[in-house]
């Protein structure tokens, strides 16, 4: 906890709270790493097998095998998340099912699902960016201030 | 009749003529299935969403138990029931297939004692002949409107805790036989900081603890007077916390006896991380399990110390900690 809410903890309260610490299981990093390296590598392998097989049987290079090969991967992610496997895999997995393209199909799936009963526009349409939104938005926005940084540094006679 | 600061005791002793549990596929495959009069093996219960679900297991709770009494609903004065969702509206639904007068209540998953002491005050105060205290949550439901899709895959950590998906119901009347409901001490809001929504069972713990040497002081008894002391969703991590924390509060209450309705529900194979929560984890297993073990003679008191996290998903977003209640009622045979 930061500083700046403890500040705000009344001393009981801090008394309290270092009591219960005490007393909760603790997340194991080291170990949560690992199945996530675990995990993570296991389906960019996957994918790496995939554009290989774009690659070698269908006319793609190395370049354009990328997009059929992340639409795949993506298929693949939605009918886990679908038939109700993905968030089993993920309680197991962690970050190493978050962190690849799978886990940002597995949030836009999750919330469709999940918000249907409201209907297509309100539920689906309202909520499948529900947690996928915040990552468009500050990428969008980080590109957006890096492509300036890197206009500003040309305009200056940089590289 | 009040007793110390915060205690009711009921004189006439209000019985529990008949008391219903309704449980998901999860309880089913849990410890107390027995204990459920009712079962399903679909979470949607054939109904087109979660919410709807919810609503029909209070139904079937609310019916089950009046059937079980041989009580007609035209007989039943008045319906208390809570929930988790917004704007209660599992109960408020419910009460409209029910079409009795009906007080909601809100003590999120200490409802079920609140309801409970609240419906045995009424009776004890000659207000009413027959009076039926519900409660119910959804797994599915409360994890939609409390944290994320049931299909994201994010990982929960050591101290998270499984909503029970069931409803549970108990038949209260001035007069009969069964288990008789005594006293109930109501719970203060106590807050100790905690703010996070996945580690409930610390952040409950204290107004547990709070409301239980409140009931004692009130009623200057003794923790052995009972054969068993249930808090209601307390979970491993915040059952642990508020056994330590009686014993430093110097109020000692022996293992056999001190336990919690999240840790009994399901078997220790089961993914639930911590142990059970929600409304229906106290109402299912004090109307079913605790209730059935007392008509058959044994256990002969015991103390159910309902317990609640009043936050909101907008509460905890805006950074506010979560107050928590907890709410004992006095059962014996």
């Amino acid at each position: 906890m930061s500083n700046k809410m403890k500040k705000k903890l009344t001393p009981t309260q801090q008394q309290y709270q270092a009591f219960a610490k005490a007393r909760e299981p603790k997340r194991s990093v080291l170990y949560n790493c690992i199945k996530a390296f675990i995990a993570g590598g296991t389906i960019c392998t996957i994918g790496q097998g995939v554009q290989w097989m774009f690659t070698t049987y269908f006319d793609f290079t190395e370049v354009t095998a990328s997009n059929p090969t992340v639409a795949v991967m993506i298929i693949i992610s939605v009918l886990l998340t679908g038939f109700g496997i993905y968030d089993h895999m993920a309680q197991w997995a962690g970050a190493g099912t978050i962190i690849p393209v799978t886990g940002f199909a597995n949030t836009m799936a999750s919330a469709a699902i999940e918000h249907r009963s409201e209907g297509y526009v309100l539920g689906v349409g309202g909520n499948m960016f529900k947690i996928s939104g915040p990552v468009i938005t500050f990428g969008v926005f980080s590109a957006f201030v890096v492509a300036l940084i890197k206009l500003i540094i040309q305009g200056l006679g940089g590289i | 009749m009040l007793k110390g600061h915060q205690t009711w005791i009921f004189q006439s002793k209000p019985v529990i003529l008949a008391s219903a549990a309704v449980g998901g596929p999860f309880e089913a495959a849990g410890a107390l299935s027995e204990d459920f009069d009712i079962l399903h093996q679909d979470i949607w219960l054939g109904q087109d969403s979660f919410e709807k679900a919810e609503k029909v297991l209070l139904e079937e709770a609310a019916q089950k138990a009046m059937d079980k009494a041989g009580i007609k609903k035209e007989d039943v004065q008045f319906f208390l029931s809570g929930d988790l969702m917004n704007q209660i509206i599992s109960s408020s639904f419910a009460a409209r297939t029910l079409g009795m007068p009906y007080l909601g209540i809100f003590g999120a998953c200490s409802s079920s004692m609140e309801g409970l002491a609240l419906g045995s005050l009424i009776v004890d105060s000659k207000s009413a002949n027959y009076v039926l205290a519900a409660a119910s949550s959804h797994n599915a439901a409360a994890e939609k409107q409390f944290r994320y899709p049931t299909e994201y895959g994010a990982q929960k950590p050591p101290t998270a805790q499984w909503t029970v998906t069931g409803a549970g119901a108990a038949l209260l009347g001035q007069e009969g036989n069964g288990p008789r409901v005594t006293s109930a001490t109501i719970g203060r809001v106590i807050d100790m900081g905690i703010s996070d929504p996945f580690n409930m069972g610390a952040a409950m713990a204290p107004a547990a603890v709070d409301t239980i040497e409140a009931h004692f002081r009130d009623l200057s008894i003794d923790p052995t007077y009972y054969d068993v002391i249930a808090t209601g969703d307390l979970g491993k991590v915040g059952h642990r916390i508020a056994s330590d924390l009686l014993t430093e509060h110097g109020l000692i209450i022996p293992d056999n006896i001190l336990t919690d309705c999240g840790l009994m529900i399901y078997k220790p194979e089961q993914p639930v991380i911590a142990g059970g929560s929600g409304c229906a984890c106290s109402a299912t297993v004090t109307y079913g399990h605790f209730l059935n073990r007392m008509r058959e003679g044994k256990l002969k008191r015991i103390l159910i110390v309902a317990t609640g996290a009043l936050l909101s998903p907008m509460s905890y977003q805006q950074k506010e900690s979560i107050p928590c209640i907890a709410h004992a009622v006095s059962i014996e045979m």
